[in-house]
């Protein structure tokens, strides 16, 4: 079987920073600690006048998939809290799948 | 796809989890903002809030939440929440206080509220509560039923500019409210199999940011589940949001125009005629004269008026116009302008010559669940006519006369305190609002008159500079998890319920009962807030049908029917027949109400009171054009400021913005603290370069105050020296009342120095008695536009 992985579809990612709290919730870090960061590249004009603005939140090594939670049955905090519905949780297998549909998208293995 | 673990729970309400009690309920603010999602509150062994999850199976956020919600107990167990009534003992801004009981402190209210009483009229009180809190009944319930006052009104909120305006213009119109359809009215949402919904083909975002804002009772998140559903986007925005990266058309207007784009937009759809002949012709009144008005709003015309190249326009248009269903969701910048109304009534006919009225889609007619209307005006009633009458703003016929407002005219209540004209104001009750730190615009000036009042009472969760500055007394107020509350706003109707304490603190149902059952017992005929919720809920909800217990330990949120174009069923007049409620029947494109009180009855609009056109050589001092109030991920306008919180981590201090071009131009650098001055006042924030935005705009948060240094004056907590509202005038709004220009100001911008920060805004206004004091003495009024000198 596979690591666990966490797909980021970050075409739709606000950068609203609910992962970022929910897992410093979780994982119970104070100030300066992540267990996932959101990323800001942007807005930037591009060449050819469009503009590009994304957000991507990384997971940091302090990320343990919530292997916690998932053995009570529960789901990880960030994908739970996501208001955009832009964060999936699963095997590696299925997540790269997954973000083969997308057209923004990252794949993470944070946890060997 | 929800986990085993929340599916086992899903028909309970409160569980254990080890050593935690879990409670399925809502939450609204404060701490939180105009929503109420749904939660599950984790409970320690100590009955402490400990953790804060979405409720998955609550269809209006479906689990999910904002970073404010997931750290709220940050904010319930932080150590600066004041757990017991305070009673000043110094002077007013001294920040000294004596700790005194509820009971000593009702004592105060009363004698001084007999005192008013006797000396001058229940009248010369007047209650203020801030924006989207759970305080929207009960506040002006108090006013009313046991000051016995009519004028209940917002912080000082200028020309009632948030919702206010665009209500008064959908009311007219319409008969009815309208709003995005993001299926938010159906439990099973976005379900178009089950239900008629059907995702927005494109979604017109015109100046809010919702993801960020999440207003009136509009969760942002709805807008990205509709983009993953396919829904393209048109973003009307002074600056480039997120949203607006990921739209079809951006449409960088100029702060301030927002009424002129929509008089274009209407000119392209209805020229190039794609508009909906058959909606028009069967279900409208006015179609030719709005067709005569917009004749002249040409592409060219509104191109120059807002800065947005005319091809835009005409795309965006034509866009919005060949989609069905399409939807508008619209924000703040519409009220905030004095051609509030106006622009209003012509984004309305946006949405009506299309077709897009209260079809699967489009804009929705919504009304609150369970015909429980009880908000600005709950306990209006209970007064005589004779002093519904007195309410004051009652120059203003729309407000006072045709029935639209619901509150009294915050500009006209500082007035009345300022000359005593039409009678003067002597007592403010302020609960859960922070005028000077937040909304009210001129905070100097409202400074300067709430000082001179003979009583003051702030209830708040944390001490603010609005309470050192002026409470004789402060009332702690509990926060939404510590209370039993129930509320509506659209839909659903939810129950909030209480999970824990802090200290003895009391809610804000709790205070106002005790209090009322002093002042006029006849008119509190419960003994608490469950008591309260359950009267409300029989008297006041008559569709619902269950009572408080029911509603939050059995039902937590409960969906209405909803049925979509009721003025083809019968369903959207009071009299049962089809149409719409208005004098016509139909969607009035002329308003024959706005005619009736000697208002202009199509859309129009103007420059701004302070604009490059209209004031040319204020433009010259002041070289660009302010825009204020863009919302933060991180905060509710001034709340969640405290020191230590997530919130502050991640966003520490206030931030303006200007392209990189204008900062270059004046040598300034991204981080560095900047004077924003005009010829009102000043302030300083730190600039952030923001690349999006025209060389000639400028943009400024609100709400700032920093808790974490000195109460006392002259510092309050540097609310002065950061607030943008130093740049903002009282008393410019539109014709009717409504409308003031927070959004469209001029102003420069100068790099802070040692030289020129020697005396800062906060000692200023309060040591110096500085900013906007000129009186005119024809009429003392303050005068707008006075010169800034120092
Ligand atoms: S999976 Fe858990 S630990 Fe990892 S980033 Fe998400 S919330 Fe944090
Ligand atoms: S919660 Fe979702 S939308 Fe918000 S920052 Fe994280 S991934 Fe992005
Ligand atoms: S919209 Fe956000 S801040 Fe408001 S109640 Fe919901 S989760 Fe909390």
């Amino acid at each position: 079987m596979s690591a666990n992985a966490l797909m980021i579809d970050y075409e739709f990612c606000t950068g609203c920073h609910a992962c970022e709290v929910a897992c410093k919730k979780h994982l119970e870090v104070g100030e300066g600690q992540y267990g996932i960061h959101v990323l800001q590249d942007g807005p930037r004009e591009l060449p050819d006048g469009r503009w590009e603005y994304n957000f991507l939140p990384m997971p940091t090594s302090l990320c343990d998939m919530c292997a916690g939670r998932i053995a009570e049955g529960k789901d990880a905090a960030c994908v739970h809290h996501c208001p955009a519905h832009c964060m999936h949780y699963g095997p590696a297998e299925e997540m790269a799948a997954l973000a083969a549909e997308k057209t923004k998208s990252a794949v993470f293995v944070p946890v060997a | 796809m929800t986990s085993k673990y929340y599916e086992e729970h899903k028909d309970d309400v409160t569980w254990q989890d080890g050593d935690y009690t879990v409670t399925r309920t809502t939450t609204w603010s404060g701490p939180g903002c105009h929503d109420g999602c749904g939660v599950l509150y984790y409970t320690d062994k100590d009955g402490k809030l400990a953790k804060v999850e979405g409720d998955p199976y609550n269809p209006f956020n479906g689990g999910t939440l904002c970073m404010r919600c997931l750290e709220m107990p940050e904010f319930v167990n932080h150590p600066q929440r004041v757990t017991s009534p305070l009673k000043r003992v110094g002077e007013r801004g001294e920040n000294k206080w004596e700790e005194i009981s509820y009971d000593e402190a009702y004592d105060i209210v009363e004698e001084k509220v007999r005192e008013i009483w006797r000396d001058y009229a229940p009248e010369s009180i007047s209650c203020m509560m801030g924006t989207g809190r759970n305080a929207c009944w009960q506040v002006p319930y108090l006013c009313y039923s046991a000051f016995g006052s009519p004028n209940f009104c917002l912080g000082f909120l200028s020309g009632e500019s948030c919702f206010q305006p665009r209500s008064a213009a959908m009311a007219s119109m319409n008969g009815d409210f309208l709003i995005a359809d993001m299926s938010q009215q159906f439990e099973q949402r976005y379900d178009e199999e089950n239900t008629e919904w059907r995702t927005p083909e494109v979604i017109v975002i015109w100046g809010n940011n919702p993801v960020r804002s999440n207003s009136d009772n509009f969760y942002g998140g709805w807008v990205v589940d509709c983009m993953q559903r396919g829904s393209k986007l048109i973003t009307i925005d002074p600056s480039l949001t997120w949203l607006a990266s990921r739209s079809e058309y951006w449409l960088r207007l100029r702060p301030g125009t927002d009424g002129a784009l929509a008089l274009g937009m209407l000119h392209v759809i209805i020229e190039e005629d794609l508009y909906d002949h058959e909606f028009v012709e069967k279900w409208t009144y006015g179609f030719d004269e709005l067709r005569e008005r917009c004749k002249d709003w040409t592409p060219e015309k509104v191109s120059e008026i807002c800065w947005i190249p005319a091809e835009d326009i005409v795309a965006a248009a034509r866009m919005y116009a060949q989609a069905k269903p399409a939807t508008i969701q619209w924000g703040l910048p519409i009220d905030q302008a004095v051609w509030g109304i106006p622009s209003a009534m012509a984004i309305n006919a946006l949405w009506t010559i299309t077709g897009n009225v209260d079809i699967p889609g489009g804009n929705i007619i919504i009304r609150n669940a369970f015909d429980q209307n009880v908000s600005y005006n709950y306990g209006f009633n209970n007064l005589a006519p004779e002093v519904q009458a007195k309410r004051i703003g009652a120059e203003y016929p729309l407000m006072a006369k045709a029935g639209f407002s619901s509150t009294a005219h915050s500009d006209s209540i500082l007035k009345a305190i300022e000359t005593g004209d039409p009678y003067p104001i002597r007592m403010l009750w302020l609960q859960s609002t922070n005028p000077i730190a937040n909304m009210g615009s001129d905070a100097p000036r409202i400074y300067r008159a709430v000082k001179s009042l003979d009583f003051v009472v702030v209830v708040d969760m944390y001490m603010t500079p609005t309470a050192v500055a002026f409470a004789d007394l402060f009332l702690p107020c509990a926060m939404s998890c510590e209370r039993d509350s129930q509320r509506v706003w659209w839909v659903p109707l939810r129950g909030m319920k209480k999970v824990t304490q802090c200290g003895n603190v009391k809610s804000d149902e709790d205070i106002i009962i005790d209090l009322g059952k002093r002042l006029h017992p006849e008119n509190f005929p419960f003994d608490n807030e469950i008591e309260w919720a359950d009267n409300i809920l029989k008297n006041e909800t008559p569709a619902y049908g269950g009572d408080f217990d029911q509603l939050v330990n059995k039902d937590v949120w409960k969906y209405p029917e909803f049925h979509y174009r009721k003025y083809e069923i019968g369903e959207g007049r009071y009299d049962g027949q089809v149409g719409f409620n208005t004098p016509t029947g139909r969607v009035e494109l002329y308003n024959t109400t706005m005619m009736l009180w000697g208002y202009d009855p199509l859309p129009d609009w103007e420059e701004p009171t302070s604009s490059p056109y209209r004031t040319p050589e204020l433009f010259e001092k002041y070289p660009f054009v302010l825009t204020t109030g863009a919302r933060s991920f991180e905060f509710f306008h001034s709340e969640n400021r405290q020191p230590n919180t997530t919130s502050r981590e991640l966003h520490p201090m206030p931030k303006f913005e200007m392209s990189k071009n204008a900062a270059e131009k004046l040598g300034l650098e991204d981080g560095e603290w900047c004077w924003l001055e005009n010829q009102h006042g000043r302030c300083r924030q730190i600039l952030r370069i923001n690349p999006s935005l025209d060389d000639r705009v400028v943009r400024a948060e609100h709400g700032w105050w920093f808790p974490e240094t000195e109460g006392a004056e002259p510092n309050l907590f540097g609310t002065f020296d950061s607030n943008i509202n130093n740049l903002i005038p009282q008393c410019d709004n539109g014709v009717t009342g409504y409308g003031a220009p927070y959004k469209n100001q001029l102003c420069k911008v100068y790099k802070c120095t040692e030289e020129n920060s020697k005396v800062m805004p906060g000692y200023h206004v309060t040591r110096e008695d500085g900013y906007s004091k000129d009186i005119d003495e024809s009429n003392g009024d303050v005068k707008v536009g006075m010169s800034y000198e120092r």
